[in-house]
């Protein structure tokens, strides 16, 4: 049976209650959103420490600040990019503990004790991480606005190959986890590239991986 | 976002305690996809309650010779695990199928099961949504709905479940643990885990409220082939339109779990005795009663195909 069929009665409930909230609230139709009843409440503040690139930080944030706002708001770190915001597209990738996360989906306060390494934080301009020179030889950019979580990413991916984490493309999860082109790419899946320089990702990262940058 | 407090608790029964203490009050452990919903608003809690710290991250043998695995494991680690590689392969395939390596790394078990619908009327606020406003309509019924549910639908609610993980725990006949606040503790069955939509599409599954998720738990493995195969608009990194998991014996019986189709897991356990009939037999008791939508309606046969290649793929 097609369902669509039952969008009149649908629609006439709809209506009706979008009548109902326009009378009670003069709001636009339909803006409620959650259903926890929507009460002002006051910003909560709360201190937390942890160790970004080595050195210890403590902060005085406002509980909503993610992993992300605080680094780049707060710390003024500002390598790790905000994308979409919403884990889509891992520009906001860093390393917690040694494992990739996307920073945004996080909360700062939950990060008590937490060792965070940004790409500010793998090398510096004098002394580059492997993978920033690989990226600069091979042309792993274009923008350049993806390329910190690109780097995260790629330094959680080679690190979890080396810990014999299996992959969606992996053939025989019985097997101990090998590199290749096509695990990378499916590894590096969660990073968008708008620009689109995926190939030149894929020669800098594998050349690392192979010792030869 | 709302504003919200924030405590850690310091052991189950506290954390659910303390979520009781408060309405509206949530757990929250890997964040993924609360957090994303929270900066949308459609969750706004007043206070969260954080019980990464709860030490519930092991995977252990039970006495019945299966696993427990703590409510806080991250998907990454259960995928990695060598006893789920070798005895619960369908899960660890299911796993890697889902969102990405970041993810997986700060995804958790328990909150993998609890995860909120994918549809894009449920995340639009500006867009009528049973399950997220009670009483205020389905968009989705006249809307965008190629990737919306085909089974377990009603008329307030044709949202699919997203979880790839689930839908192997459904085929490994997994049981949930939990803890209320009161320290009652109870074993629910992955089968009578998910509530259908009917017409209250905000209640999703059979929890209390403050009742918090511990442990899930594998019965003794069941051996035979495992394969879970996720057909997707991209390769990597997309929620599925169809999945399929199946634990395929050499006599030719099986069980046969789908996702992407409905609003849970989608197992019909009449259905697999069909399995030495073949995929066509199958999907026609797996999807009795179907109510598509003319975007939608390629489901049906796309599962009946995805679940031919999956019983080919296991015979070869």
């Amino acid at each position: 049976m097609d369902i669509t069929d039952q969008l009149n009665i649908s629609r006439r409930g709809f209506l009706k209650l979008t009548a109902v909230s326009a009378t009670v609230a003069a709001t636009p139709p339909l803006v409620a959103r959650a259903a926890v009843p929507d009460v002002a409440r006051a910003p909560v503040t709360q201190q937390v420490a942890m160790e970004v690139n080595g050195k210890p930080a403590t902060l005085s944030l406002d509980t909503r600040t993610t992993l992300l706002d605080a680094l780049r708001e707060h710390m003024h770190l500002t390598g790790t990019k905000k994308g979409c915001d919403h884990g889509q597209c891992g520009a906001c990738t860093v390393l917690v503990d040694g494992r990739r996360i996307n920073s945004c989906l996080t909360l700062a306060v939950m990060h008590e004790g937490s060792k965070v390494t940004t790409i500010e934080g793998l090398g510096t301009p004098d002394a580059l991480h492997p993978l920033q020179a690989a990226f600069i030889k091979h042309d792993g950019y274009q923008c350049g606005y993806c390329t910190p979580g690109q780097i995260c990413s790629a330094v959680g991916v080679l690190d979890e190959i080396r810990r014999d984490v299996p992959s969606h493309v992996t053939a025989d999860i019985g097997a101990k986890a090998t590199f290749s082109t096509a695990e990378l790419r499916e590894r590096m899946s969660g990073n968008i590239c708008r620009c689109g320089a995926y190939s030149n990702i894929v020669e800098a990262i594998t050349e690392v991986q192979e010792g030869r940058a | 976002m709302k504003p919200f407090t924030y405590e850690k608790a310091s052991s189950p029964a506290q954390a659910a305690t303390a979520v009781a203490r408060e309405r509206g009050a949530k757990f929250i452990a890997g964040g993924t996809n609360l957090l994303d919903l929270m900066k949308i608003e459609v969750e706004a809690p007043p206070h969260l309650v954080d019980i990464n710290g709860l030490g519930l991250d092991a995977i252990a043998p039970t006495d019945e010779g299966g696993l427990r695995v703590g409510a806080l494991v991250r998907n990454t680690d259960l995928a990695a695990d060598a006893r789920i590689r070798r005895d619960y392969g369908l899960l660890t395939r299911a796993l890697v199928a889902g969102a990405s390596g970041q993810l997986r790394n700060k995804a958790t078990t328990a909150g993998n099961l609890l995860q909120r619908t994918r549809c894009p009327y449920f995340y639009d606020t500006h867009q009528a949504c049973n399950k997220r406003l009670p009483g205020s309509g389905c968009a989705a019924l006249g809307g965008f709905s190629r990737s919306h549910a085909i089974v377990g639908v009603s008329n307030a609610c044709i949202a699919v479940h997203p979880s790839d993980m689930a839908v192997a725990m459904r085929a490994l006949d997994a049981a949930v643990e939990t803890v209320k606040p009161d320290g009652t503790t109870r074993r629910i069955p992955i089968a009578d885990f998910y509530k259908l939509p009917g017409s209250t599409p905000h209640v999703e599954n059979v929890l209390a409220a403050a009742e918090l998720i511990t442990a899930v738990t594998l019965p003794k493995p069941v051996g035979g082939t495992h394969v879970y195969h996720k057909v997707r608009d991209r390769a990597s990194y997309a929620f599925a339109l169809v999945s399929v998991a199946a634990v395929l014996q050499p006599d030719g019986s099986g069980r046969v779990a789908l996702g992407g189709v409905a609003p849970m897991p989608w197992r019909v356990e009449a259905a697999e005795a069909n399995l030495p009939k073949g995929a066509k037999a199958v999907t026609s008791s797996l999807l009795a009663g179907a109510r598509t939508t003319p975007q939608n309606a390629m489901k049906v046969a796309l599962v009946e195909r995805t679940l031919g290649a999956v019983i080919a793929d296991a015979g070869a």
